[in-house]
This record gives C-alpha cells, structure tokens and sequence, in this order.
C-alpha cells in the first residue's frame, strides 16, 4: 500500500520555481535533442572524429567547424569530486550540497559532471546526458554497474518519478489506460486520478480500475470547456503528473460518409482538449514546479499520447492524423508555457495500438501495456521525445531519411 | 372569440391555469442516443464562453452553442425518419404552427416502468386508459409519463452490453394510436419516442416508423410529466425554425388547469 502522502501546510509559501542556468549555443541544442530521446551522444568532428565537451562552435583538435553530436561510449572514470556547499547560482544554492565530480570520458574529453552520491575517485562511471530542468542536456554520472538511481536526489530533479505524486490519467477509455494505472501504482504514485469521459456510458473494466490501490474516477471530457474547467478548479492543485490518453480514432479517408463528423469530433478531442486542458492545468502546474519537497513533491510532468500519424498522414484517417497534427502543435506551445516552471512535457508518438479501432493496421501493433511500460520508464529517465513500438520508429527514421518516400507509401496504404 | 384569450389571460394570472415546464435544462452531460460506432453520432450539447464581463468582453457575457438536432429535450419530425421523407411539410421549418400548440392525455406508465425497464405500453393498456379517461382526441398529443426523468446520467442511459433498456410503446400500441386515433404526435421521457430495445421490434423503431411516416411528430427526454392530468392539459412544442432541420432541442410548456377548474 503506498503511504499517504504528507500534507501540505497551507501557511506556508509555496517555493517559486528556479531554473538552472540556461543560456547555450544554437548547436549545443544537438545535445538537448538526444538528451530529450534519451540517447548518449557527444560533439564529434566530422573532419578528423575527436569527441569535445561542451559542444564547441570549432573542433580542438583541427579547427573544423563540421561537429555534430553522435552516438558515443557512454564509460568514464571519476577524476576528482566536491560538494558545492554555497552555490553563487540561485537554483543551486537552493538545493546545496550539489556532489559534482571531474570526469575522463572513455570518449577522450574530460568534463565537468552531476555525481551521483556512491562512486569515489578512479571508480568507472557511466555518462547520461540528461535534460536539466532548464531543458538542456548536461552530463549525470553514476556508478557503472547501475546502481539506484533514484535514490539521488540530483538525478530526481532532472526526471519525473512518480513516486509520492498524484497522477492524473485523463481518458479510461484509452486501451493504455488501466495498465498506466497499474505501472503507476507499481512505481508509488501516491494518487491515481481517472478521467471518464460520458460518464453516463458504462466502462467494461471498470472492476479492474477500481482494484488498483489509490485510484478514483473523475468525470472529464476534453471536448466540454465546462467539464474541463471544473476539474481543474476540484482538483487542478493536486496534480503533479498529468497524462492526456483522450483519443478519438475513427478510420475513413476525406470521403468516407462521415468524414467530416468524426474528423471534428477527432480535433475536439485531440487537439482542441489538449488546449482546454493546457488553459487550466498548464499555469498551476507550472506555478507548482518547485512545491513540496521530496516526500511530497511538486508538479514535474505532462505527458501528451500521440499517434506517430501526427507527423506523416494515413490518408485512410484523414481526420485522424489532422487531429493528431493539430495537437503535436499544440503541444510545443504547451512546453513554452510549462518550461518558466521547470515542468517537462513529454510527447509519445506511438504506433497504432492494439485495439478495435486500430483492427486492420498491420502488425506489430503496440498493446496497452507496452505504451504504459514507455510512458512510465520516459517518466523514470526525464524524457522529452518517447516513441513507442516499431512501427512508429521505423516510420520516423523513413521520414528522417526520405520524406517523399514516406508519403508514396502511406498513400498507397503500406505503413 | 377575443373572450377566450382574455380569458386565458385571466386564468394565467389568478393561477387558475398553471404553465408547467416540461422541458430539461439543456447541459452538456446529458445523455445523448447512442448508435454503433460505424454510424455517425450526434454531437453533444456544448456551452463555450465567448466573454463573461472579462478582457474578451468587458460589459457583456455570451456563449457559442452546438448541438446535434436531437440533443437535450428535442422534437422530432418526420423527416427524421426514412417513413417521413415524403410528407410534405416534414421539417421543422415548414410545420403548421398550428400543431404547435395542441390537447395533451398523459398515459401513466410509472409504476410499471419501475418494476420493468423493458416496459412497454400495450394497446390493452390504451384501452384501459380510455375506459377510464374517455377517447384519446384526433389531434392530441399522447405523453407516455414512466418518471425515468426523475434518473440522471448512467440510470437514465441505462446502457447495457446489448444495449439500452428503458420503456417505450410496443408496435400495435403505436400503429393503432396514429392510424385509429389520429393523434398528432408521441411523448416520452426516455432519449427515444420508442423503447430501448426497439431495433428488435418488427418493424425496427415502430414509434419513429408509424409516427413520422404518416407525418406525425415526437417529442421526448420531457420532464414533469407527473404535474399533468390524465386530460384536459395543452401542451405548446414549437421547435426551433432550422433549415430543413429533422428536429429540434425546444422548450416544451403545458398549460394546466388548476384542480377543480374546467378544462
């Protein structure tokens, strides 16, 4: 059973949230997107193949300015460490002691790190590259074997745990949404928040939604501004992760008979929801990105499920993949507004899934509960660019590598 | 014949005739009908704020409504059915409004419909009302009162596995009500002028099929059916004037004599 999480005491300010410095270079961004996805890559020239750190605007080595950031061993030995007790930087200073250590990369550069609490000088390391909560990638330092992670309250702030926060789940109905529930119990979410849409419509598991320990229903359709509203005013302060799972897949093309009805239907619910949505619990979740402390921590996540069709069109779900569009869009509007409070947003783009809407897409189709395996360990790892199931990876990298391509293809109904 | 709406007047001020309301508030989480996914649904009831007083409208509050023709407390006309196609005049925008305002009898079903959500009036349980009450009138409303208003949400929907149960008339009820008295249209509680389960009917949905094809209306989700007399209450329907519209969200009012008053 997960211990109740400790109340707030309403007296007290809530803590503002700080960011860590963030200024950066354009090209050092290489980094924040394999930070964002979750892979180790490092500045590499492209003339003569030396790795630097940080991101130079020229190689060390030759002077080239062809550097890119590429895939690199992720080994390094701890050279030296401190503690930075009073830190000159307000985020910091905040959060002192912060454990930093001087690395040598496998790689070759050496590079300033966050250390995680166990390894001691000349212990072997093993390098992340992390989204801070500024959103830009820097380097995290653990013991090479693995270790617990989450046991650092460094790595904590650059990830979003579930552990010891209200989640809310905001559409039963999705085929990923018990099994989210499960995983996030399983992970010590201290409340699971249900959304049901119409609720006057029965759910089939409802018994098994009901079993799982600390989760309750909450009446919520992203298409009504009313019902929308009103949930944030009940509960919109209470909630630390927010995971939109609404979706409204409906097949047929520009001309199926219905065309128009479900397309409309698809973007009130995809895509106009997520802006309902991102009006009311956008700014308080924000403005709750530094509350708590690490019993009862602060807000630290949104998690938009997408369809991968958001980015390359299934003509056969016109309406659909407009929607999903539409929504991908908004989605890097509701990051802006969520950055000012070091909330991350994580999109999962994921293939069709493994239900009856989804009856005549090709195998493999993505189970519900491999999308709640990917949400939860993007969760777990501060991830900002999740993708779930072959499928959708394999059409991203096609799109990345020949977009027309794509395009013929989906056209002619190969995925 | 001044004197009678003078007396009409009269009767509405002293309170010897009552205006009842018969009409649910149109919101946004009231069940709508609900059909297989393949088919297109109706869209829901939806209240978006255009200002209230704020920086988007200083001095004035509005909203933008949207809503499927038959959403909320809704009229039905005959167009809405494959039957009615034909009739002339069978879209809200063209209806007599003379059939706007018309003779009601309220046939109470209550007690059975909460025994049996499946209940379905019979033509042995018209003619026990008429026994009782006198002859159903040509040209009257007939309001099947069961209290399923007095349900919300899921109760009401009352969807199952099979799908919906809830009461309705059987078809020889439904037939012999248009064909052998005349009446001008059929009234329910429920989401639908006919029963839940009333695709499994021969012929499918028989209130909508012999109602709207000899141009008849519907009416139904009334309320209040139980502030009604068995007779004697006029009942004003008068849909909004849509476009070729097959019905319509309206405010659905009774006038009622007082007891003791003559109708």
């Amino acid at each position: 059973m997960t211990p109740r999480r400790p109340r707030k005491n309403p007296l007290r300010r809530t803590r503002q949230p700080l960011l860590p410095p963030a200024a950066c270079s354009r090209k050092a961004h290489l980094l924040t997107a394999a930070a964002a996805e979750g892979r180790f890559a490092l500045p590499r020239c492209g003339a003569c193949g030396a790795y630097a750190w940080p991101m130079p605007e020229a190689c060390p080595n030759c002077l080239s300015i062809d550097i890119t950031a590429a895939d690199a061993p992720s080994g390094a030995v701890l050279m030296s460490e401190t503690r930075a007790e009073v830190p000159a930087d307000p985020y910091f200073r905040e959060r002192a002691p912060w454990r930093v250590g001087l690395v040598q990369m496998d790689a070759g550069p050496m590079a300033l790190v966050h250390l995680h609490p166990a390894p001691v000088p000349r212990d072997r390391l093993r390098l992340t590259l992390m989204l801070d909560r500024a959103g830009q990638a820097v380097l995290y330092a653990g013991p090479e074997n693995g270790g617990d992670m989450t046991i650092d309250r460094q790595w904590q702030e650059m990830v979003a745990d579930p552990r010891g926060r209200r989640v809310l789940i905001t559409d039963a109905r999705h085929v990923a949404a018990l099994p989210l529930a499960h995983k996030l119990a399983a992970a010590g979410a201290a409340e699971i928040f249900m959304g049901l849409p119409e609720d006057w419509k029965p759910l089939e598991n409802r018994a098994e939604f009901a079993a799982v320990p600390g989760l309750r229903f909450v009446a919520l359709d992203l298409s009504s501004d009313r019902s929308v509203e009103d949930l944030a005013r009940a509960i919109g302060g209470k909630v630390e992760i927010l995971i939109n799972t609404a979706d409204h897949p409906r097949p047929g093309g520009l001309s199926a008979p219905a065309a128009a009805t479900h397309a409309r239907m698809a973007m009130e619910v995809v895509a106009f929801g997520l802006m309902r949505l991102a009006r009311v619990f956008g700014p308080v979740l924000a403005g709750r990105g530094a509350d708590g402390d690490e019993n009862a921590p602060g807000a630290v996540a949104w998690v938009n499920v997408l369809s991968v069709f958001a980015r390359a069109t299934a003509p056969e779900m016109a309406g659909y993949c407009a929607a999903h569009a539409a929504a991908l869009s908004v989605s890097h509007s509701l990051r802006a507004q969520l950055a000012g409070g070091g909330v991350r947003l994580m999109t999962v783009l994921t293939a069709p899934t493994e239900d009856a809407w989804f009856q005549l897409a090709p195998q493999p189709k993505v189970t519900g509960k491999a999308l709640a395996g990917a949400v939860v360990d993007g969760l777990m790892r501060g991830l900002e660019e999740v993708v779930a199931g072959d499928v959708a990876r394999d059409l991203l990298a096609r799109l990345a590598d020949n977009p027309k391509a794509v395009e013929r293809d989906l056209s002619q109904g190969k995925l | 014949m001044t004197d009678v709406l003078q007396m009409l007047s009269g009767a509405l001020a002293s309170g010897a005739v009552r205006v009842v309301d018969l009409t649910h508030t149109l919101t946004e989480d009231f069940p709508t009908i609900v059909v297989p996914p393949e088919f297109a649904p109706s869209a829901p009831v939806r209240i978006e704020r255009i200002s209230r007083y704020d920086a988007a409208g200083p001095a004035w509050y509005w909203n933008n409504l949207s809503f499927g023709e038959h959403t909320g407390t809704h009229f039905d006309a005959p167009a809405h059915w494959f039957t009615g196609r034909d009739q002339p005049r069978g879209t809200v925008d063209t209806l007599p409004p003379e059939h706007m305002i018309a003779p009601v009898c309220v046939i109470d079903c209550s007690a059975e419909s909460a025994r049996d959500d499946d209940f379905l009036l019979t033509r042995a349980a018209l003619d026990a009302w008429e026994n009782a009450h006198g002859r159903i009138p040509a040209g009257a409303w007939v309001l099947m009162r069961t209290d399923w208003s007095q349900r919300k949400g899921a109760a009401f929907a009352n969807l199952r596995a099979d799908g919906a149960h809830t009461p309705g008339p059987d078809a020889e009820a439904i037939h012999w009500l248009v064909h052998e008295r005349g009446i001008l249209g059929f009234g329910t509680e429920t989401i639908g002028t006919d029963a839940g389960q009333c695709d499994h009917f021969d012929p499918p949905f028989p209130a909508h099929h012999y109602l709207h094809g000899a141009g008849r209306y519907g009416l139904q989700c009334l309320t209040n059916l139980h502030l009604l007399p068995p007779k004697g209450a006029l009942v004003m329907a008068a849909p909004l004037k849509v476009h070729a519209g097959s019905g319509s969200p309206l405010r659905v009012l009774a006038l009622v004599p007082e007891q003791g008053e003559k109708p």
